[in-house]
């Protein structure tokens, strides 16, 4: 039994998670890619196979057995999202697709209607392209200035940099909680405090950090915050849009048809209320049903405890890796979660990704989505490898013998 | 040596390999035997993007045949990029038009032809084929 200092079994969890047994180029999968998305346990899969066994309908507007059983599995896990990150009303908490949805959302629907010419929108250095482009598409339609926070070489955010740019100017910040690329955890309380003493409302991306911290919405005070699921162990293709009411009922619908109307008529449509005005047509049913598992999975175990086991990998894993010659880590911020950005003298991340996989070992590499990131540190990309609670210090051991093989093979 | 030959010629050495590690550190050879491209011809028009190393391609006529030059940031893809070249370069426009590319599927690397959007092989590999076509249709483009 591999148990950790906090007393998870973590032999019983990694049993929970059938996709670890994979046999990759005939080794054992070692999965670290969990940054892009987590693998999903038992119950999960359970959840969703048996919703569509025995409870599949159309939610909402159904007034059969199926579709009131659906309709309650559907707003019984909204209200599981609401409590998870401690929203105060269930219609604050909106269905997307993913992050990347909720993002583009607010700057369709918030930015749109309420930012203006020579307003400025204010992102950070180490941002996802998710948390760029939508910004840049509203800039550009709008002629907002889009204003970028600068970072250490560390991969930190400069706070003093950050509120010398805050002005009567600045009408939205959206940054990142946690850094995909670094690891990084921001400041965001204090971000978010300070952006409003000057009037700005807040987005918080919150893709990375939602399955290694605690979220609490109103503790933040953000106006925004987005996540996605499948980097919670649970579904693909769902995610969350919490926002604060008064600020959703003033947001215009993103898209049109059915769900989000109260009533259409050829000279004029009105439209639903939270959180339905938003979501427009049949939605990801099955996938927001089997999310509350993946919720009850994740409190089970505890976030502090997941997060202890997780501080354990990374710094057992960033002692080892520090120990390999010609290697340097990327990002090596103060606080951050269980993310290793690294590159090696000479050698093309790419090589190093190939050659990991072939013995079954799951890295990232590229630029992760963060090119402009990349560029501040003036590198094309890094090798990522991301823990979760069912990795253990033996595969990271793994990876080390692995990269000492790259080394020798490519050396 | 016809394209087919040099290809069965790839095929029967990666056969006399049982371990990855040894099919790769011949794909790495590979990629270090392949000479740096001349800088002149590692130009934006010359380059594949892949989404995560380079490739360039530099194509010439030289008589009668289309030959292929290049190169990449990346080591193992460089090696899979001479391996492109040596089955491809040095054959008639038509032929390597009309080539059937068969030997990345039969020696087990079919995966990194796949990966379009990480390496840029597959786009390496229409790149050489759309030169045979337009050297083909044009061949005072030769002179």
């Amino acid at each position: 039994m591999i148990t950790t200092a906090n007393s998870l079994d973590i032999t019983s969890i990694r049993n929970d998670f059938p996709i670890l047994n994979e046999i990759v180029n005939g080794k054992q999968l070692v999965y670290f890619d969990n940054a892009a998305t987590t693998q999903k346990p038992r119950l999960v899969l359970d959840a969703l196979s048996g919703y569509y066994e025995h409870y599949n309908a159309n939610i909402h507007r159904g007034i059969h057995h199926l579709a009131e059983k659906a309709t309650g599995a559907f707003e019984e896990s909204r209200r599981r999202l609401q409590k998870f990150i401690n929203a105060p009303l269930s219609e604050e908490v909106i269905f997307t697709y993913g992050t990347t949805d909720s993002i583009n959302l607010v700057a369709q629907t918030y930015g749109r209607r309420f930012l203006k010419k020579g307003d400025e929108i204010i992102i950070s250095t180490m941002e996802h392209h998710s948390n760029i482009v939508p910004w840049q598409m509203l800039c550009e339609e709008k002629g907002c200035i889009l204003k970028v926070i600068p970072i250490n070489d560390d991969g930190e955010l400069l706070m003093d940099e950050f509120e010398k740019m805050l002005s009567e100017r600045t009408k939205f910040v959206s940054v990142v909680h946690v850094s995909n690329a670094l690891g990084t955890i921001n400041p965001i309380k204090e971000i978010i405090a300070k952006a409003h003493a000057v009037g700005a409302k807040v987005m918080i991306d919150g893709a990375q950090a939602s399955s290694h911290l605690a979220i609490d919405v109103q503790d933040l005070d953000c106006d925004f915050y987005g996540l996605s699921l499948h980097k919670i162990y649970g579904p693909t293709g769902m995610g969350i849009l919490f926002g604060k009411k008064e600020l959703l009922d003033a947001m215009p619908p993103y898209r049109g048809g059915g769900e989000m109307i109260k009533e259409v008529t050829f000279a004029k449509t009105t439209y639903n209320e939270l959180p339905y005005k938003f979501e427009a047509g049949t939605p990801n049913i099955a996938d927001v049903v089997a999310a509350k598992f993946a919720l009850d999975y994740v409190d089970n175990l505890g976030k502090e405890n997941i997060a202890g086991h997780e501080n354990d990998l990374l710094e057992y894993g960033t002692q080892a890796l520090k120990e390999i010659e010609g290697l340097r880590i990327i990002g090596n911020a103060r606080e951050k979660v269980s993310v290793i950005s690294f590159v090696i003298d000479g050698i093309h991340h790419q090589d190093i990704g190939v050659l990991l996989d072939q013995q079954g070992i799951a890295v990232r590499t590229g630029h992760h989505c963060t090119q402009p990131l990349m560029q501040r540190f003036g590198i094309t990309g890094t090798t990522r490898a991301s823990f979760a609670v069912y990795n253990s210090i033996e595969e990271v051991d793994l990876l080390i013998k692995g990269l000492h093989k790259v080394k020798k093979m490519l050396g | 040596m016809t394209i087919n030959e040099a290809q069965d010629e790839l095929i029967e050495d990666f056969d006399l390999f049982d371990e990855w590690e040894s099919k790769y550190e011949y794909i790495i050879d590979l990629g270090k035997q392949l000479p740096d491209l001349d800088e002149k011809y590692k130009t934006d028009a010359n380059i594949i993007k892949g989404c995560q190393s380079l490739v360039w391609l530099h194509a010439y006529m030289d008589g009668e045949l289309l030959k292929f030059e290049a190169d990449s940031n990346a080591i193992i893809v460089k090696g899979l990029v001479n391996m492109l070249v040596k089955v491809l370069s040095g054959h008639t426009p038509e032929e390597i038009a009309k080539a059937d590319v068969y030997f990345m599927d039969k020696v087990g690397l079919h995966q990194h032809l796949a990966q379009t959007r990480s390496n840029g092989l597959a786009s390496m590999l229409k790149q050489m084929k759309a030169y045979g076509v337009a050297y083909q249709a044009r061949p005072e483009v030769q002179k």
